[in-house]
């Protein structure tokens, strides 16, 4: 038994002082900005029904954490706030007619497979704005998001910006079943280019269409993505799909953020939750996707809500890497008293708190290695003997 | 500066050929070096020398921006990458292999493979129970000395088979040497990476017709 003494489950961290300083930090700074775009936080419950939450999730059955409660339902760990966050709105909150803003910093789990250390617990911090289908509230979101990240420190990162609902419509309009829509789908959902491109060139299909199809894996970059992709789009869905691009980008322009995104027209984040525009957001140090978010107007008919609705979400320990160790503590104090001047060294210690300040208040007889004890503080008092007097080093 | 993940081996000779085709000032040391890693300052290149089978975990966790990295790698490994080019390198394939006349074991079929992902898919696929063995290398030991009946392994001409006395008895998937990009490079550094894309993709062209 020894052996698990200090274990944990897999992918399960603890967060130490210094680590839990700079996530809340970060976490305080992008709160800061959601709220003052007027969004509520909210909080739900740690543990959903399967059959509702569970299986409205965008996250696959398999990473989901299942037990079972004492009547035998079976219960998941959120694995995603979207989905119980449309639960709460359409049961409670929403009004049709009413856009409503909501925003959440809390922990999802997500089962891992490989590589034991990744985590399986971790906090995002996100928005859902639910009830606006314009592609104003999209805007909205995406420019938040980065104004967020900005708050936060960020610097160096893009926000990668793609319409599902423009790669459907050229795909069924080509491929007209949807089955083998999905089959094509599911190549750059995999980020499989080169199985995309073999199974176009096997497909029978017109010389037009195939290179409609083949077209599509380069239509990336700024909005004149949006032109080449009209010159050659065919249905009214795909034009409607690119019409919104455009307008997007135009609003993003006026929210003074477009440097940070680019365009491309083959992102494919998820197999079937999205249903419009969709993005996701990189950042240099990190090898893996920061944050995401997009369209999911399908989402609250699940839970007998019809209603449009979209949001970003963004991984708290990511956007922690990417910021790097750069990030300044503040300053700590310990003041170290012996017992007969233990009421003056707590007044000096309230004094200094009350003025914001951070003071560990220690009694000298509790430690044992004053050397490495005090090494740990950037400044320290000391207040002890009869009569003795002030002391500080630093 | 882009970093290259380069597969150690089999591909390294190929790979490196084509990169040079490509129009790339590469010593020609590098094949010979012991270090495995080696700037290139005047193409903004640094490359690192792996295991074939780790290019695609370096490029997945973005040390490595870009790399080389067999089919066989990325369909046992399934790693979150971009697959952008295929190369046409290294052609070979993987195959199920046995002695001549291979009686599967009826309580307890066994197959030895360096691909136990690729195997039980494919066997799964199959309808076929099998205990898969994974072993790291020799894996045409195993139906010899009579650890397993069969095995699934790469086979490039069917030498290493034919020595060692085996058959193929049934071939799996065909196997070229593919590029790949970590997804978050792929958007940070996409102007680099297309410059590179393209110059392999002219480079590939022209070897096709010559």
């Amino acid at each position: 038994m020894r052996v698990f003494m200090f274990e944990k489950p897999l992918g399960m961290r603890d967060t130490l002082p210094d680590v839990y300083q700079i996530k809340r930090r970060l976490r305080e700074a992008m709160m800061e900005e959601i709220e003052t775009w007027g969004y509520s936080f909210i909080e739900t419950p740690t543990l959903e029904y399967d059959e509702t939450v569970g299986s409205a999730s965008a996250i696959l059955d398999q990473q989901l954490f299942k037990l079972l409660d004492r009547e035998g339902h079976t219960l998941v760990l959120r694995p995603d706030m979207t989905a119980p966050i449309a639960r709460l709105a359409a049961s409670k909150l929403y009004e049709e007619g009413c856009p409503l803003r909501l925003a959440y910093a809390a922990n999802v789990f997500r089962a891992q497979h490989r590589e034991g250390g990744r985590p399986a617990e971790f906090e995002q911090v996100g928005v859902e704005y639910i009830g606006d289908g314009t592609t104003y509230a999209d805007a909205e979101v995406i420019s938040l998001m980065i104004f967020a990240l900005q708050r936060a420190g960020l610097r160096h990162f893009t926000v990668t910006i793609g319409h599902i609902g423009y790669v459907d419509a050229l795909f069924f309009d080509i491929l007209r079943h949807e089955q083998r829509v999905e089959t094509l789908r599911r190549f750059l959902y995999e980020k499989n280019y080169v199985g995309y491109r073999e199974h176009v060139k096997s497909l029978p299909l017109s010389s037009i269409d195939r290179d409609r199809l083949l077209r599509l894996l380069t239509l990336r970059g700024g909005e004149e993505a949006v032109a080449e992709a009209k010159a050659f789009a065919m249905t009214e869905e795909e034009h409607r799909a690119l019409d919104e691009l455009k307008q997007l980008c135009e609003h993003v322009k006026q929210y003074g953020v477009a440097d940070m995104v680019k365009l491309d027209m083959s992102l494919v984040s998820h197999m079937s939750y999205y249903t419009g525009v969709l993005f996701e957001v990189y950042a240099e140090n990190v090898g893996f996707l920061l944050g995401n978010g997009g369209r999911y107007d399908e989402l609250l008919a699940k839970f007998h809500r019809p209603s449009p609705a979209t949001g970003f979400s963004v991984r708290l320990d990511r956007l922690m890497e990417a910021l790097g160790e750069k990030q300044q503590q503040g300053k700590t104090t310990c003041i170290m008293f012996s017992q007969e001047r233990f009421a003056e060294a707590y007044a000096k210690a309230k004094e200094m708190r009350q003025r914001g300040e951070k003071v560990v208040l220690q009694q000298v007889a509790g430690v044992r290695d004053m050397d490495q004890f005090t090494a740990a503080f950037d400044d320290v008092v000391y207040v002890l003997g009869k009569h003795g007097k002030d002391e500080r080093s630093c | 500066m882009l970093t290259v993940a380069m597969p150690k081996g089999r591909i390294f000779s190929e790979a490196l050929f084509l990169l040079k085709q490509a129009g790339y000032d590469i010593p020609d040391d590098l094949e010979h070096s012991r270090k495995l890693m080696i700037d290139v300052p005047n193409e903004q290149l640094r490359f690192i020398l792996a295991k074939p089978m780790d290019v695609v975990t370096y490029v997945e966790h973005g040390v490595a921006d870009v790399g080389i990295a067999g089919k066989d790698v990325l369909l046992e490994e399934e790693r979150d990458v971009y697959e952008i080019l295929d190369l046409r390198i290294s052609p070979c394939y993987l195959a199920v292999a046995g002695l001549p006349n291979t009686r599967v074991h009826p309580v307890a079929p066994r197959v030895a493979t360096k691909y136990p992902h690729i195997a039980s898919t494919y066997f799964r696929e199959q309808g076929e129970q099998v205990e898969i063995i994974k072993l790291n290398g020799s894996v045409e030991l195993a139906p010899l000395i009579g650890l397993a009946e069969r095995i699934v392994d790469i086979v490039s001409t069917g030498r290493t088979l034919k020595e060692n006395g085996l058959v193929e008895l049934e071939r799996i998937v065909h196997v070229t040497s593919r590029f790949i990009v970590n997804p978050v490079s792929y958007r940070m550094q996409d102007r680099a990476i297309e410059q590179m894309v393209d110059r392999l993709t002219d480079a590939i062209e022209r070897g096709e017709k010559q």
